[in-house]
């Protein structure tokens, strides 16, 4: 290995450090509309990167992952509106829910050898039987929802007077939700994980614990995902049955993985940064006339990604850096 | 909720009749899924198309409901067929999981350009069959809903006569079963690729037409059904026929007698927990999976 590879590798793992406190800079400098644009990416970063664990790196496409966002979404909610625990302590109690109903929805489906899309049918049904359900619970507010009851500064509460307060929970929530990816990926569990995705008959063959491997990451992944849940409850402060369980936000949990390239440590990050800014300027600007320009657009890129670059973005750049001299041999893509 | 008997008689009628149009929406779906290996996520979206196709005809143009078909049909043909060539074609040999994506991207797409067409409105066409009952003892029949179940049996069996007893309907199950075999044969395996996710799509054709009377239209409508679809497609087993039929009187049932007797809409839940049960434990389906 040459010197100059050494230390153009020794820059790339500085990057991200470099990264992350350059964004802890954003807040002095930019407006409320485009914290509220950064507070969106960090926050589709974050759960595109949760599914990305189960659906990327595990290979089991969860179209149902709202479920888990949904959990987290309404025990924090409810844990404060009617004990007024603060959801900081909530967002807890919510992702410890979301990991048991994972284990159990894993264990269920795994156990009887549910793959494919016969997993994803699975995982829809569930989080459309979420919605009736929860239409049908009064204590949850029904088909109305909820709100979060806004009292001011109270950042003990996870409540902000202006976006920057939101910014830097998502911020940080993003970067250790990419921190723990990459980690896990160098780990022995990050290599079970892949070749339950590459193979399973043969890693089952070498001694891999296929089953547990599935479920221990549909729990990790389901317990991320409703500490996002817990999150887009405090920033949007509303909840309904439709907008946090059910197909569109499913939909647009695994979007950015898959567009940005599944099974990649960056590739949620890059998927939702390449993407939501537009679709929340369609939204902004077309909102009015066209309510689903977001949803439209988000449709158009799933299916040229899936025609034209299977892969993803950052499956295309590892394509194109392969050409560089003296790079390894990129770990075998998703598919 | 009061119970009794007639109630369940009456959401037992009701129920039969809807399944029989949840049967015939399932058939389409459960020839593209069990012939090409495609689920197809957009299914109920193209439904959802049928049916302002035929709204519009009714609603502005006057025509007869039944008559839409003559347009529905061939419309529904042509946009499967060409959506399959355009985007599902090129991607047959992906992995299953980049055609489910693809499809969910397409209804995506549908969706929205509906709402962007037609507003998020509901639509309900007036027809002369709309306010046609017969009352047999305690039970009231919806005639548009007896013909919509009447009609989807017939369009189900001629599909199956066809799939039967006709050259192209046995490539169709030749490709199904075995596609290099097919190929060897000299059947032309995409040609009939095309076909088969043409006709499935034209089943919807019939199914718009014959629920425009009774039911409403909205870009979400197709949502519901798409689900409905799987929900038949799985419960009856993958690329049975008759089992499709069977199970959508089931779901049919289920879902009416069930709305009856629960509170709310908690009858959807039990059209789910049915449907994840038998994932789990028969995803074969309670039928057993018979190609086509």
């Amino acid at each position: 290995m040459t010197t100059a590879v050494t230390s153009w590798r020794r820059a790339a793992s500085i990057a991200p450090v470099v990264l992350f406190l350059a964004l802890l800079t954003v807040p002095t400098f930019a407006g409320e509309y485009v914290l509220h644009l950064c507070v969106l990416i960090l926050l589709y970063a974050y759960l595109a990167t949760a599914w990305n664990i189960l659906g990327g790196y595990t290979g089991q496409h969860s179209l149902g992952h709202s479920l888990f966002l949904g959990i987290g979404a309404y025990t924090s909610t409810y844990l404060f509106s009617r004990f007024a625990v603060s959801p900081w302590i909530g967002m807890w109690a919510g992702a410890v829910l979301a990991a048991a109903v994972g284990a159990f929805v894993g264990y269920l489906c795994f156990r009887y050898g549910l793959k494919g899309a016969y997993f994803a049918l699975v995982t829809i049904a569930l989080t459309e039987a979420a919605v009736y359900l929860v239409n049908n619970m009064d204590f949850l507010g029904g088909a109305q929802g909820m709100e979060v009851k806004w009292l001011g500064d109270h950042p003990e509460i996870m409540q902000f007077p202006g976006k920057a307060g939101y910014y830097y929970v998502i911020l940080v929530m993003a970067a250790l939700s990419i921190l723990l990816t990459q980690w896990i990926s160098e780990r022995r569990f990050g290599y079970r994980m892949i070749a339950v995705r590459e193979n399973e008959e043969a890693a089952e063959a070498l001694g891999v614990d296929t089953l547990r491997t599935k479920i221990q990451a549909t729990v990790l992944s389901a317990f991320l995902t409703a500490l996002g849940g817990s999150f887009f409850a405090q920033y949007f402060t509303y909840i309904n049955p439709r907008n946090v369980f059910g197909e569109t936000p499913a939909v647009q949990i695994l979007l950015f993985a898959i567009i940005g390239g599944l099974g990649t440590v960056w590739g949620p990050a890059v998927g939702a940064l390449a993407l939501v800014p537009i679709a929340e300027l369609a939204r902004s600007r077309l909102g009015g006339s066209f309510a689903g320009a977001h949803l439209l657009l988000y449709g158009a890129v799933l299916m040229l990604v899936m025609l034209f670059m299977p892969n993803g973005i950052v499956g295309v750049a590892a394509r194109v850096r392969l050409r560089l001299p003296g790079r390894k041999q990129p770990a075998p893509e998703a598919t | 909720m009061i119970f009794s008997p007639e109630l369940l008689a009456q959401a037992m009628v009701t129920g039969l009749f809807i399944g029989g149009v949840f049967a015939l929406i399932s058939v389409g779906l459960s020839l593209i899924w069990g012939v090409m290996r495609i689920v197809n996520f957009a299914h109920g979206e193209f439904l959802m198309i049928g049916m302002y196709v035929a709204y519009f005809l009714v609603a502005r143009g006057g025509w007869d409901p039944y008559l839409t078909m003559l347009v529905t049909v061939p419309a529904l043909f042509l946009i499967g067929a060409g959506i399959f060539q355009v985007s599902i074609r090129p991607i047959l040999k992906n992995p299953p999981m980049n055609q489910i994506m693809l499809t969910v991207g397409l209804s995506l797409i549908l969706q929205n350009l509906a709402l962007v067409f037609f507003k998020a409105d509901v639509l309900t066409a007036q027809t002369p069959y709309s306010r046609l009952t017969w009352v047999i003892g305690p039970v009231i029949i919806r005639v548009s809903q007896l013909i919509a179940f009447v009609g989807s049996g017939i369009t189900a069996a001629v599909l199956y006569w066809f799939l039967r007893n006709t050259d192209t309907g046995r490539a169709i199950r030749a490709a199904s079963q075995n596609r290099e075999a097919a190929t060897l044969m000299g059947i032309d395996v995409q040609r009939t690729f095309l076909l088969a996710f043409g006709i499935g799509s034209a089943c919807l054709g019939v199914a718009a037409s014959l629920m425009i009377p009774f039911y409403y239209t909205s870009p979400t409508v197709g949502l519901f059904f798409g689900l409905i679809a799987f929900v038949v497609v799985v419960l009856g087993g993958l690329g049975n026929f008759l089992g499709a039929l069977v199970a959508g009187l089931i779901i049919g049932l289920t879902e009416s007698v069930g709305a009856a007797l629960l509170p709310g809409t908690l009858a959807r839940v039990l059209t789910f927990g049915i449907f994840i049960l038998v994932l789990l434990f028969r995803p074969q389906g309670i039928f057993g999976g018979k190609r086509l």
